[in-house]
């Protein structure tokens, strides 16, 4: 349904009061090929500054690409404006992160939720209401409660009324950017469901954002990891869990807490040091070098010193295929059960 | 038998507002011994966080009424002066917050604000206090510390922040590090190293650490024993082994069941927790968790259940016999695992 190729979207910095100079770039997403299949959940995780709110974005062009091509139902998307924009519009919506913001305070949930229809002129202004009232019952809100404002709700229905907005349009893509990151954990849940029940119902495509694995891991068909503006490993969420490939989806795996002691005390932990790289200036070669464990050991063990691989500073590794159906960016990919030695239950 | 380090007795906490009375801590009774990590959990509106900050005395009764006893090292912090407790606050217990950039004043150096927690207790002078403030960002793990410490806020990442936090709560060598969802702003890999170097820290220093959190999984591989909270109340205690694997509340096993797990199987559902949880001015009569709980009779509605030993360590805080607890978390909670 989905399908990227080379995107590309950095965001210029510029230096100077009165003349401003362009003195860099932000990597923010740095050549990306993703395919969405219809009907899937395709996941997306990563941590601070990887980019998958941007490619998010990029993708529901509410950002231009800086390069590469978007593609919706084999539509060449990219340069799409106005009219013809707005029409994709209809077809992919967004559930944004933070249920305080992302509604405007002003008006009312009837009036939010309405708000797509009035812009698509796609029923007649008599019919909004009910719809409306069918959204809400269909998200779990009580349709009387239309005319109430947003600081009235609670985050777990406020999360629900971006749900039945972006439900509107039936549209066939939801993307869901850190849906239930904001909420608490028993309310998490029955967002989760919510969305998986929809799905079901409604036939729809999700591209699902989080930084926790776990709820991603649940969620998905198959997960893309990203690091620092590029997909470094994708795999069905069973095997990433089992079969981590790539060094940072190792380290993430292992950082995951695991609500379980004894098997949490088992897992092989892959600490990474120091904090997330900067997307201003990324890296040489592969752009997890500077923190990965696997190249210093490489190195070692090919007596080159305890520094990370000669291969990994000059050559960025490309997507290569492991097991069936997994994909990773990695010179010396982790051997097999490199973080959960152990089956699960 | 040692004597503990920290003995809450009773503890409630209640704030008069224009809307009413909110008990945000409501009865919570509790220990902690030398050397023990405690993990505190609960959702938003359990009370994790008042009832620490009040044994802080960073809530007082200027703010709140507040009964029952906070034994610290053999005196009740609530009836010191304040004179006093500033004494123990900072040089015997210690406290990291949930997001540094609003505890670390942006205005002024990081070296700066250590030093000052420093002198606040110690009589000696800046440059010692410089000194130390170094030596304790180079034990938190932040490279170049010399250089660092001179540094503002803003110019640290999110998780040396919390470093800094972490070297500032320990630099008086305290005897219990207090932390208040210390990791929940943190990106996963970041907040396993700050955890990990809470255990390691904890070692180093000799403290007994609090985690207050409402992530099953920190408190499962980092605590030894577990307080689960719901409506300023303490519903369930125990060893971590205990609440995982053989938990006696039916709030903690909706916790257990709603949890997206990465260990488990991707067919299995999430099973949430009907309703919403309640509040704190209009609390629900007899055990606050009965409008949600599926397993409600009678006598939930009425009497409030108290916090009882199920086997002298283990206790919880629920109406149903003991047969009838295990048998569903056997049939019903394992199985979701």
């Amino acid at each position: 349904m989905v399908k990227l190729v080379g995107v590309k979207k950095y965001f210029p910095i510029s230096r100077g009061i009165i003349f401003q100079k362009h003195v860099g770039d932000v990597h923010a997403v740095d050549g990306v090929d993703l395919e969405v299949f219809p009907g899937e959940t395709l996941g997306l995780v990563g941590e601070t500054g990887c980019g998958k709110s941007t490619l998010a974005r990029v993708t529901m062009r509410l950002f231009d690409s800086t390069a590469g091509s978007i593609f919706f139902e084999g539509r060449d998307i990219t340069k799409l404006r106005g009219k013809d924009l707005r029409l994709i519009r209809r077809d992919m919506q967004m559930i944004f992160q933070d249920p305080y913001a992302s509604l405007n305070p002003r008006k009312t949930v009837g009036s939010i939720i309405g708000a797509p229809y009035r812009l698509h002129k796609t029923i007649p202004k008599s019919k909004i209401k009910s719809e409306v009232q069918q959204l809400m019952e269909l998200v779990g809100l009580n349709p009387e409660h239309y005319n109430r404002y947003p600081h009235e709700f609670s985050g777990g229905q406020r999360q629900r009324i971006g749900v039945a907005r972006a439900l509107a349009l039936r549209p066939k893509l939801i993307v869901c950017d850190e849906p239930v990151s904001a909420l608490d954990v028993s309310i998490q849940a029955q967002i989760l469901n919510l969305l998986e029940d929809l799905q079901e119902e409604f036939n729809l495509t999700y591209l699902f954002i989080a930084h926790d694995l776990s709820v991603v891991k649940h969620v998905s068909d198959r997960v893309a990891v990203m690091y620092l503006g590029k997909i470094v490993e994708m795999a069905s969420g069973d095997t990433l869990y089992m079969n981590p490939k790539h060094p940072y989806s190792g380290a993430l795996l292992s950082a995951v807490p695991i609500a379980d002691p004894d098997l949490a005390a088992q897992k092989n932990r892959i600490i990474l040091e120091g904090d997330v790289p900067s997307p201003i200036d990324p890296p040489s070669g592969c752009r997890f070098h500077p923190r990965c464990p696997q190249s210093r050991a490489m190195s070692l063990a090919q007596g080159l010193g305890d520094q990370p691989h000669p291969r990994c500073t000059e050559e960025d590794p490309e997507l290569t295929p492991q097991h069936p159906g997994q994909v990773a960016a990695c010179h010396f990919p982790l051997p097999d059960r490199a973080v959960i030695a152990v089956d699960a239950g | 038998m040692p004597e503990p380090l920290l003995d809450v007795r009773d503890l409630r906490v209640h704030f008069p507002t224009d809307d009413g009375l909110v008990k945000a801590v409501d009865g919570v009774t509790f220990s902690i011994m030398p050397g023990e990590t405690l993990g505190v959990v609960g959702e938003s509106g359990s009370g994790k966080s008042v009832s620490f900050l009040t044994v802080m005395g960073l809530i007082t009764a200027r703010e709140a009424r507040i009964q029952g006893e906070v034994i610290f090292e053999g005196v009740d912090l609530v009836k010191l002066p304040k004179d006093e407790m500033r004494n123990v606050r900072g040089l015997k217990i210690g406290m990291v917050f949930q997001d540094p950039m609003t505890s670390l004043h942006p205005f002024y150096k990081v070296g700066d604000q250590i030093a000052e927690a420093i002198l606040a207790h110690r009589k000696i002078g800046k440059k010692e206090a410089m000194d130390q403030a170094i030596d304790m960002l180079e034990r938190v793990g932040i490279p170049r510390p010399d250089e660092r410490v001179r540094q503002y806020p803003h110019e640290f990442s999110g998780g040396m922040r919390q470093r800094a936090m972490i070297a500032m709560a320990l630099s008086l060598n305290p005897d219990l590090l207090i932390a208040d969802e210390p990791t929940t702003a943190l990106d996963v890999t970041v907040q396993a190293q700050i955890l990990g170097l809470i255990d390691r820290l904890k070692q180093e220093f000799n403290a007994s650490v609090v985690i207050i959190t409402h992530d099953l999984g920190v408190v499962a591989e980092h605590c030894d024993n577990i307080q689960v909270m719901y409506a300023g109340k303490a519903v369930e205690y125990g060893y971590a082994r205990d609440i995982y694997y053989d938990a006696d509340h039916p709030y903690t096993w909706g916790l257990l069941q709603s949890i997206a797990r990465v260990d488990a199987p991707r067919t299995e559902r999430l099973k949430p927790i009907k309703g919403l949880p309640p509040s704190l001015i209009f609390v629900p009569p007899g055990c606050p968790f009965h409008p949600r709980c599926p397993y409600v009779f009678d006598r939930c509605r009425t009497e409030v259940p108290q916090l009882l030993p199920v086997d002298g360590h283990h206790a919880s805080a629920c109406h149903l016999s003991l047969e009838d607890k295990e048998r569903i978390f056997k049939e019903e909670v394992m199985m979701h695992q």
